[in-house]
């Protein structure tokens, strides 16, 4: 049943770069010169290793390099790299906005994109004039539009302003109407690039909605690159990941994402953190332990074990204990944050000279990932933070066991937290 | 496996094949191109208050210029041609050629926004310019008829030829010296972007080596050669022909500036296909 209907073949893209300007005439008409006599472009300096890390003075830098992958029909695919991976290109290269330097796509079917909703919409025209015009812009055809314009105008939500220039639309209005249109292409492939960060709440989970719809009742496949992990765990059947326009991981979304994130976070773990600036607060973070079950940790937990942390201060005037206390933030490794604690609590706990405290974690609620912590001290009383030590350890939970039945069936369903259940 | 490869809609590869003329492709898009022509005409006289009664101010208000300066002022002759019908014979033909090639310039300049977004047939832009021109044309022609008629009714000397009937050929060939010529230049603006400044007043400066504001008859023997050269003249000749029977361009001048228009579009065509792939990266 599954269908290849996008097969990427060594693709890449270089672009130029500096300024084109009077100088390019006086070089193209060298580079030609030099064509027609047989020999190399004087002025050529491409270096076939990327650029990035090596020679500084290359005229060329490489977007994507050599990239190839399949996709298969009804699959939807995240696209996920840092800033500058080459996400974008690729898009624009699926899309045909522009092309590759080398290699080759086949695609099975019309891509409809969402690379940037609104697009040619005309401010003087009215909400209507402008849905026949953008959709045809995004290839329909008129009677296409004809058809579906109820529900692109109802999908809206601005049927009372149809008839009114955008031009005097809320941007949020025009928006809306740009979104249904786009949402209304049906498309074989969907090329969607971040477009959930517009309109409000209630609007963003009708396209993740529609989205759904797209690909799982339609068996439509869908391209969707985003900086929002949650969005692509929840979407997503697969993932691909781009590092400095290679392609470097291709497998499942939540392999894809936790390679992603190790990139971008501290993966060694360490159990005893000194640390090494020297910060000028009142109260500042000195050094961590970190202990699994009362031994140092191997940073790895699992069902039950208990997380320790030690945390060690030290401050400039001997301050009132009531005055500060810790913040701990736990995060998963998509940024999401789970729990968060306080010794502000702890009322009349008295500290020694050298201050330090102690927090417990039972990990048992914590579904398997990756986490990390942040530690600050403060004053929650006073809204003041003395101290932040973001990132400052990483762990890991392995697997989990809440209602000890020998077997999680919850991390199926990818919920944020596990919570002990009584049945009965 | 054999199959599966025959089923692929698009192949996207690095460049354009030597000259695949995406045909095609821009018939696929023609309700964009009808709504690109839509939007052209209306939203350029919305929120004005004299509407579309803009397209007749401007010929008459060109011929009015023309009348003063022109011909009261140099009084240069119009071969026994009532002056006004004379200037705008040659306007608003000479203004449709000028549209098309100004627009069809502009082409990636103008729209690089939108061609940096979305992919449709690039050549569906110059196309709808071509035809919005064409309205904006045909508007003022009818103008143009309009008052041909009044100075017949009272008993100016100049009579019909049958070249009339090749008026829609002119007309179509002066749109596509335009586009084609338009064409080229637009693909040389992804780079030198010199020739956006170049095309608006080369165009003005040319309207002056076109027999628009003086007679074919005035340009002395021994430059007629060269000055027919000029491919819009033959077009321009014949179209004033048409209407007042003031002579035909030979066939060999017509034939030269037919070849000209063929050449200019195929050569624009052709570049403007290499230039579209690549051009967003430039531009």
């Amino acid at each position: 049943m599954s269908e290849t209907v996008i097969k990427v073949e060594n693709i890449s893209k270089f672009y130029q770069l500096g300024l084109i300007n009077h100088g390019t005439l006086a070089k193209d008409l060298q580079a030609w010169w030099a064509k027609i006599r047989g020999k190399d472009d004087p002025n050529s300096r491409i270096s076939l290793v990327n650029p990035q890390n090596s020679d500084k003075n290359t005229d060329f830098i490489y977007a994507l390099k050599d990239v190839s992958f399949d996709v298969q029909q009804g699959e939807v695919l995240g696209i996920i790299g840092a800033n500058g991976a080459g996400k974008s290109t690729l898009l624009k290269i699926l899309s045909r906005v522009t092309s590759p330097t080398s290699g080759c796509i086949k695609i099975k079917g019309r891509i409809g994109s969402l690379l940037e909703v609104g697009t040619g919409f005309h401010p003087e025209l009215t909400g209507k004039e402008n849905i026949y015009l953008n959709g045809a812009i995004l290839g329909m055809r008129k009677h296409e539009i004809d058809r579906k314009l109820d529900e692109i105008i109802d999908f809206s939500g601005v049927e009372k302003f149809i008839d009114t220039p955008v031009k005097r639309y809320s941007s949020g209005m025009y928006v809306r109407l740009a979104f249904a249109v786009a949402a209304h292409l049906d498309p074989e492939i969907l090329v969607v690039d971040e477009v959930l960060a517009v309109g409000d709440a209630d609007f963003q989970k009708k396209c993740l909605g529609k989205m759904d719809d797209v690909s799982k009742k339609e068996g439509r496949t869908v391209l969707f690159v985003s900086h929002n992990m949650a969005a692509v765990r929840q979407l997503c059947t697969r993932g691909i990941l781009l590092r400095n326009g290679e392609l470097v991981f291709d497998g499942g979304t939540e392999k894809t994402i936790d390679k992603y994130l190790s990139f971008t976070r501290n993966p060694n773990f360490c159990n005893h953190i000194v640390r090494e600036e020297n910060i000028d607060s009142k109260i500042s973070i000195k050094e961590l332990f970190i202990y699994k079950n009362d031994v140092l940790s191997d940073g790895s937990y699992s069902a039950g074990d208990k997380l320790t942390v030690k945390i060690k201060m030290k401050y400039q005037r001997k301050p009132n204990d009531f005055d500060y206390g810790v913040l701990i933030h736990i995060f998963k490794n998509d940024g999401t944050r789970i729990a968060t604690s306080s010794s502000m609590l702890m009322y009349g706990k008295t500290y020694k000279t050298e201050p330090e405290v102690s927090f417990v974690l039972d990990t048992y609620t914590l579904v398997p990932g990756k986490y990390y912590v942040e530690i600050a001290t403060h004053n929650h009383f006073k809204k003041e933070v003395f101290d932040e030590f973001k990132n400052a350890f990483c762990f890991a939970v392995e697997k989990s066991d809440v209602n000890s039945v020998g077997y999680n069936y919850g991390t199926h369903w990818n919920p944020w937290v596990l919570i002990p259940v009584q049945w009965s | 496996m054999s199959t599966e490869k025959e089923n692929w809609t698009t192949v996207i590869t690095p460049k354009n094949s030597f000259f695949r003329l995406n045909l095609k492709e821009l018939w696929q898009y023609r309700d964009l191109i009808f709504s690109f022509v839509k939007r052209d005409i209306t939203a350029t006289y919305k929120q004005t208050i004299l509407g579309p009664l803009w397209f007749f101010i401007q010929p008459i208000f060109t011929t009015i210029m023309f009348l003063i300066v022109f011909g009261n002022i140099a009084k240069i002759p119009t071969d026994g041609i009532p002056q006004v019908l004379f200037y705008m014979n040659g306007i608003i033909l000479w203004n449709y050629f000028s549209k098309c090639l100004v627009s069809t310039s502009n082409t990636f300049v103008t729209n690089s926004a939108i061609f940096k977004k979305v992919y449709f047939s690039r050549l569906t832009m110059p196309v709808s310019n071509v035809i919005s021109a064409l309205v904006q044309f045909l508007i003022q022609f009818g103008l143009f008829i309009v008052i041909l008629i009044g100075y017949k009714f009272n008993g100016a000397n100049f009579k019909l030829s049958a070249a009339v009937f090749a008026v829609p050929l002119f007309v179509l060939q002066m749109a596509v010296l335009g586009l084609g010529l338009g064409l080229i230049i637009t693909s040389l603006t992804t780079k030198y972007r010199d020739l956006t400044h170049l095309v608006g007043f080369a165009v003005q400066l040319w309207m002056y080596a076109t027999p628009i504001v003086y007679p074919l008859s005035m340009v002395p023997e021994k430059w007629r050669n060269l000055y027919v050269l000029n491919p819009v003249v033959p077009i321009l000749e014949g179209f004033k022909h048409a209407f007042f029977s003031t002579g035909m361009p030979s066939i060999t001048e017509y034939g030269i500036s037919v070849a000209m228009t063929v050449f200019f579009l195929v050569i624009g065509i052709f570049i403007f296909n290499m230039v579209e792939k690549n051009f967003v990266d430039t531009v």
